[in-house]
């Protein structure tokens, strides 16, 4: 991860996304393989087939794969406000660095699915002009992303700059 | 040789009161005369054929429908042209339409990205012409008076161009200085030289000789061949049609672009909002040292089919010409651009793996103005952004990628067709493109560009 973000921001400026975050992919988690464990389990138990034994094992394992990459990405994102542009960092198999800096801000969308609203959760997204750019902060604690949204509104509308 | 009227101070056409006016009144034929016709191919042989049906007095009762069906579509064409008003009022293009859903627009002027005035072939017979306002955010669609005397277009155009660069509203539009016509002549093989074309040709000439050794397989990759080659000859017949009589001329606020056999359109580029350059270079134009222009300007994604026109707003800067000449134009729209690379700009020599087809031409370099990015095999293509105009950079690796310690630089702009995209850098490169184009496109966005100096002798073609 360092490798790659390095040497354009320090590790340390690197704000990380907030335990929560990971709580609610949990969950998601949990409420996607439990309900297949439960039922496969369930399959293993009925039927006695030696095969079908291991059904309930390989879902397991497939969730805990699931678990571990959710993790990787849950720790890839990071974001900093840089003086004059925002960096968002994701991904774990494709990695991303987008630098966007604030004067190119066209609009910021702050969203929160179920899960979200019940940890007290928000995403914030800046939309610039450009339909490739990509800077999405997920898992900000509610007020976090309220004042986030108000600060990149305030230094977006200071630096703006026209197409 | 310029398609412009002389720019007339007197007698205008247009009172400058700036009071809601009507379109021309023929404009409903022009619009719906496509339609008239599309229901007239319909209807003729469907009479014909069909005399079963007769009414008492022996007129056809599909006949009927269909005249009921004109009549309908005009009355409605007409009520439309009815409501339609427009004006040019407190900086802004203002037009009110709709009968039962009225619909009031107002476009900002100071947004406005370009202004073309487009005559279609039914529009010429009548002397009428459409101003079409293209503007950041919705696309062609929404800004079109349609339909205007053709004298009173380019009026119109003059005074949305004054607004549009905060002039006075009487300003005329400036004078524009031919730069390159493209010699009809010229145009048309160069078409046919385009690989989409010539490759099928190839294998159908292969099939051919084919068809002595292999019968089946050799007549199933001639009728294929044959397939591609009609869908080719429309795209040519197509490109022939709107690149006719190319005429770039330069004014002081941006370039003109003329062009078109059955509709002309005069089209104007304003230099700040040109996004993007293009020099794309096909694999057989390279043998002739051809080279085409392509400028991207501003918009939103266009997703309904209707937007079709509006998606052209990656515009031909120059059909055809020789690369000295293509690289002399694009100095004038993007002053110091050099779209050759220096030695160092290619990849390392491991991504040859990632990338086996495109190594050759892949290439990404930048400059204190402009970032490049080079790709294709086929068909060389270079991307010229210029840092001003950069909405975000982006770096991608995937697990491919980082096997081979590459990454990927994206320079986003706003506008859609293409982006500046570094493909296969060292990733340590990489990071420092990011941070360099990052940090030189925040150093351009507070020193604006100077406007291109005037202009030099044209280069001899070839």
């Amino acid at each position: 991860m360092s490798v790659v973000t390095g040497p354009i921001i320090g590790a340390g400026e690197l704000k990380r996304l907030s335990p929560r975050f990971w709580l609610a992919r949990q969950t998601e988690l949990a409420i996607f393989w439990g309900p297949v464990f439960i039922a496969t389990l369930v399959v293993a138990l009925l039927v006695h087939v030696s095969t079908a034994d291991l059904l309930p094992v390989v879902v397991a394992l497939i969730a805990g794969v699931a678990w571990l990459v959710e993790r990787g990405r849950y720790r890839a994102w990071g974001y900093a406000e840089r003086e004059d542009d925002l960096i968002v960092t994701r991904g774990l198999m494709f990695r991303h660095v987008s630098v966007v800096p604030y004067g190119r801000m066209q609009f910021i969308d702050v969203t929160a699915g179920p899960i979200d609203r019940a940890l007290g959760l928000a995403t914030v997204q800046l939309h610039t002009a450009a339909a490739a750019t990509d800077a999405r902060i997920p898992g900000l604690i509610r007020p976090d992303a309220d004042a986030l949204r108000d600060r990149l509104a305030l230094v977006g509308e200071a630096k703006a700059t026209g197409l | 040789m310029s398609m412009l009227p002389p720019p007339d101070s007197g007698a205008m056409p247009l009172g400058v009161g700036e009071t809601w006016r009507r379109l021309h009144p023929l404009s409903p034929i022009v619009r719906f005369g496509r339609v008239v016709i599309g229901v007239l191919v319909i209807a003729v042989p469907s009479i014909a054929e069909q005399p079963a049906l007769h009414r008492d007095d022996g007129f056809p009762v599909s006949a009927a429908i269909y005249a009921g069906i004109l009549i309908l579509g005009g009355l409605g064409g007409f009520v439309s042209w009815l409501v339609t008003r427009w004006r040019i009022a407190d900086g802004n293009l203002q037009i009110e339409t709709g009968f039962i859903r009225r619909q009031s627009l107002r476009i900002p002027l100071a947004r406005i990205q370009a202004v073309d005035v487009i005559s279609p072939l039914s529009g010429r017979l009548l002397g009428l012409a459409e101003v079409r306002v293209v503007s950041a955010g919705r696309g062609a669609e929404h800004g079109r008076l349609a339909y205007l005397t053709a004298a009173q277009a380019p009026v119109v155009r003059a005074r949305l161009l004054a607004l549009a660069h905060g002039l006075e509203v009487s300003t005329p539009e400036p004078v524009a200085l031919p730069l390159l016509h493209v010699q009809n002549g010229l145009l048309l093989p160069a078409l046919l030289m385009r690989s989409q074309v010539l490759a099928p040709v190839l294998i159908a000439i292969a099939a051919v000789a084919a068809i002595a050794a292999a019968p089946v397989l050799g007549a199933g990759a001639l009728g294929s061949a044959g397939t591609v080659l009609v869908v080719s000859a429309l795209g040519v017949a197509r490109a022939f049609n709107e690149d006719f009589d190319f005429a770039i001329s330069e004014a002081g606020d941006g370039v003109r672009l003329d062009r078109g056999l059955l509709q002309r359109r005069h089209e104007t580029i304003p230099y700040g909002r040109i996004q993007a350059v293009r020099v794309v270079e096909p694999l057989f134009w390279r043998a002739f040292g051809w080279a085409r222009l392509e400028v991207d300007v501003a918009r939103q994604s266009v997703s309904r089919e209707s937007d079709r026109d509006a998606q052209q707003v990656a515009r031909t800067l120059i059909p055809i010409a020789s690369r000295d000449q293509a690289l002399w134009l694009l100095a004038r729209v993007l002053p110091d651009a050099h779209p050759n690379p220096p030695p160092d700009a290619g990849p390392p020599s491991r991504a040859r793996w990632k990338a086996p087809l495109s190594f050759h031409f892949l290439a990404a370099w930048f400059g204190q103005r402009y970032v490049y990015a080079r790709t294709g095999r086929v068909q060389r293509s270079t991307i010229i952004v210029p840092l001003v105009k950069v909405q975000s950079v982006r770096l991608k690796s995937g697990p491919l990628q980082r096997a081979f310690r590459i990454a990927t630089v994206d320079v986003d702009t706003a506008g859609r067709r293409w982006q500046a995209s570094a493909r296969c850098r060292d990733d340590s490169e990489a990071v420092e493109m990011v941070r360099h184009i990052s940090e030189r496109a925040r150093l351009s966005r507070r020193v604006p560009p100077p406007l291109p100096a005037a202009p030099a002798a044209v280069p001899a073609a070839g």
